[in-house]
């Protein structure tokens, strides 16, 4: 079962990222990657690293947003001429569609209370987990952590140095 | 809980190392840091005063560093901090001082290059503090976290400064190239780093260094089933060494090279070819004499169960140095750019040092350390020349800006003299010393194939004279081109004498130099391979000739 999820997930999240590279519109490349990055969160969820799947979905969905926008203004993304009229058969998928996944929903709303939870081993409960993360972060690994506090700085200065203006010399 | 609690005792012992270990490296955060504030505070025509605090704070840094060398020297042994993310050893602490010199010198040219570009501006030494510190952690790193994340920090700022002249096209297009290729190299890097990661299930290079004997045999037991893990770790290997090669330019991964190093400024160029150059092997040498050096030798197939035999990165890096060697030299003779001709010049020194690499022996990995702290030298002193020859309206990279410069700058001329001939590694210079302590090491071993790599090692370097003697016939004999005189600033003489000092006496007494690097060379943890006579008369099941330095470390 784990397996099986693992590969249509992983599928999913190839795929996705092939798409990036294949399409033509930015947009279309920007939503496919937020494809990849929803398929990798659950992939983090099947690793027990809830947190940092969380933090995947926050960040990157919300700073795919960003690039969503950027691209939009600043790269003047070629206008398309969008084709929804001429899909009209799909419209009448659609209700059908939307009902099975409102049932579904329904389902596992329904059917939440009975499913026995995993069994949870002896130390692994904390893996994944804020605390834990947070707690290897500031012990273990608080060089590089630091280290790449120094990168953002750097990289920082390094964008202003080459997009400042040259007007104001 | 006790965990926490736990946490807060590990807190403290973090405290107390980090005000010990990292003491060099933050001491150039807060000297970059505070250039960049006094970068705002002071009037346009006053900039080069933070070139002077930059220097300052690479002083205070090299102060804490001779500090630390004399606490690891006096208790004889190496630390080991920060959870096992660092070691600061004799290793370490050589390229640091290199990498220190290296900047300091950089920083001493750039003064008077800015003013002529008219880009004096804070920042650039700010990027070159930064880039230093990432180089730092890089030699001390023995966590391939660590090691990425400071090799993204110094070259993320390189590529920055490789593009810090906006207004110059050449400047930019090398930015861009530099930036698609590097970013590109950190990727495949960092595929084989995850990779070795799966493999063994650990970060840290010393365990990795332990688990790899069990998971590179032929036999290797992978829960319960026999699994043939060898070709994955090999590609793992492979994919490390890619990255590393395009790092410091080795062929086949070096075409990046010349067209950054042509359209960088000049000063970043000369830091380009040496510091990162040099951190960029301290790192390779990190990763494979101390995280895999069983992959060296050939891995052992198992002749009963009829698998065969793999090689290891020793041929591997043999193959990329003696292309490497053939081909910079060959394309440097046809060059006319002098920052063109010098990179393909760099490229070919990368296939020298890595024969030390492979070498594998004390003298081998005494002559890595040594040759790069020479090139770092010997290469900014050519760079600085170069640097002497740019005015207003001549760009002073060609070879034709070089005619008849004895009469218009003596000493100058014969200080760029005695650099190229330490790069083309004739006796009285420092370059002869490092040249023959890598051909020592190689011939030391008396594996054949290897003899003979230093024999295409010293042909590639007479060939080398061929473009460092078309520097001097251009300066001696041919006619003044343009009679316009050179302006030197007080920095830049200051910085081509003290390394033309150096050069001169290294050359003359290497021996304090040599007992350093002696140091490095036999740090814990770096083993060293001793090749057979004849591989074909001994069946010993063991790993062949390997000398137990160090206690090695324990099998899982």
């Amino acid at each position: 079962m784990e397996k099986a999820l693992f590969i249509i997930i992983a599928v999913i999240a190839v795929a996705a990222a092939l798409n990036v590279l294949i399409q033509r519109n930015p947009l279309y490349s920007a939503l496919s990657l937020i494809g990849t990055m929803a398929a990798l969160s659950v992939l983090y969820v099947m690793l027990r690293a809830q947190f940092i799947a969380a933090v995947q979905i926050v960040v990157y969905a919300g700073a795919i947003l960003v690039l969503f926008i950027f691209v939009i203004m600043l790269l003047n993304a070629p206008k398309q001429q969008l084709q929804i009229d001429k899909q009209k058969g799909l419209r009448y998928l659609a209700i059908p569609l939307a009902g099975l996944l409102l049932a579904e929903a329904f389902y596992v709303v329904w059917r939440v209370q009975d499913i026995a939870m995993p069994v949870v081993k002896e130390g692994e409960e904390a893996v994944g987990t804020t605390w834990s993360v947070g707690v290897a972060l500031f012990t273990h690994y608080l060089l590089p952590f630091q280290v790449a506090g120094v990168l953002l700085l750097m990289a920082l200065i390094g964008a202003v140095v080459l997009a400042r203006r040259e007007g104001d010399k | 809980m006790p965990a926490l609690l736990q946490a807060a005792t590990d807190f403290q012992t973090i405290a107390r190392q980090a005000g010990q270990l990292i003491m060099p490296e933050a001491i150039l955060t807060l000297f970059a840091c505070a250039a960049l504030i006094l970068d705002v505070m002071l009037p346009r025509n006053r900039k080069r005063v933070v070139a002077w605090v930059c220097l300052a704070g690479i002083g205070a840094s090299l102060v804490s560093l001779g500090i630390l060398y004399f606490n690891i020297s006096s208790r004889e042994a190496a630390r080991t901090g920060f959870f096992d993310m660092i070691i600061i050893d004799n290793y370490a602490v050589v390229f640091k001082l290199m990498f220190l010199i290296g900047a300091a010198l950089s920083i001493l040219l750039s003064i008077k290059y800015l003013d002529t570009e008219g880009e004096q501006r804070g920042e650039y030494y700010a990027l070159i503090l930064f880039s230093v510190t990432g180089m730092m952690f890089m030699a001390s790193g023995v966590d391939l976290l660590t090691l990425f994340i400071s090799l993204e920090l110094m070259a993320i700022s390189v590529y920055i400064l490789v593009g810090f002249l906006k207004r110059d096209q050449r400047s930019n297009e090398a930015a861009m190239k530099y930036f698609l290729l590097g970013a590109f190299s950190s990727g495949v890097l960092l595929y084989g780093i995850s990779l070795v990661y799966g493999l063994t299930g650990t970060t840290n290079l010393a365990k990795i260094a332990a688990a790899l004997p069990t998971v590179a045999s032929a036999n290797y037991n992978l829960l319960g089933t026999p699994a043939d893990m060898r070709y994955l770790v090999l590609l793992s290997m492979i994919l490390m060494a890619a990255g590393m090669f395009f790092k410091v330019a080795a062929v086949p991964f070096h075409m990046w090279a010349p067209d950054a190093y042509e359209g960088a400024p000049t000063s970043i160029t000369a830091f380009m070819s040496v510091a990162v150059k040099a951190a960029s092997f301290a790192m390779f040498g990190r990763l494979f004499l101390y995280g895999l050096p069983d992959l060296r030798g050939a891995l052992e197939g198992d002749p009963a169960n009829n698998i065969a035999g793999l090689p290891g990165w020793a041929l591997l890096l043999g193959i990329v140095a003696a292309i490497t060697m053939v081909w910079g030299n060959l394309a440097a003779l046809i060059q006319n750019n002098t920052k063109r001709l010098l990179a393909y010049s760099s490229i070919s020194h990368a296939g020298f040092t890595l024969l030390g690499l492979i070498a594998g022996n004390q003298t081998g990995y005494t002559a890595f350390i040594i040759y790069l702290f020479i090139y770092t030298l010997m290469n900014l002193g050519v760079f600085g020349c170069i640097i002497a020859l740019r005015r207003r309206g001549i760009a002073g990279d060609r070879m034709e800006d070089f005619n008849g410069l004895v009469r218009k700058a003596p000493w100058l001329t014969v200080m760029m003299t005695i650099f190229l001939l330490s790069l083309g590694g004739i006796p009285p210079t420092a370059g002869f010393v490092g040249k023959l302590y890598l051909f020592m090491g190689l011939i030391e071993t008396g594996n054949p194939w290897l003899v003979r790599l230093a024999i295409l090692a010293v042909l590639m370097s007479a060939v080398s004279l061929y473009y460092y003697i078309r520097f001097i016939r251009a300066m001696y004999i041919e006619p003044e081109s343009e009679p316009q005189p050179l302006s030197l600033s007080r920095p830049l003489q200051t910085a081509l004498a003290v390394a033309v000092l150096l050069v001169m006496l290294i050359g003359v007494y290497p021996q304090p130099l040599i007992r350093l690097t002696q140091k490095a060379a036999t740090s814990q943890g770096l083993k060293t391979y001793v090749y057979e006579e004849k591989p074909a008369a001994t069946d010993s099941t063991d790993q062949p000739g390997a000398v137990p330095l160090p206690p090695t470390p324990p099998r899982r």
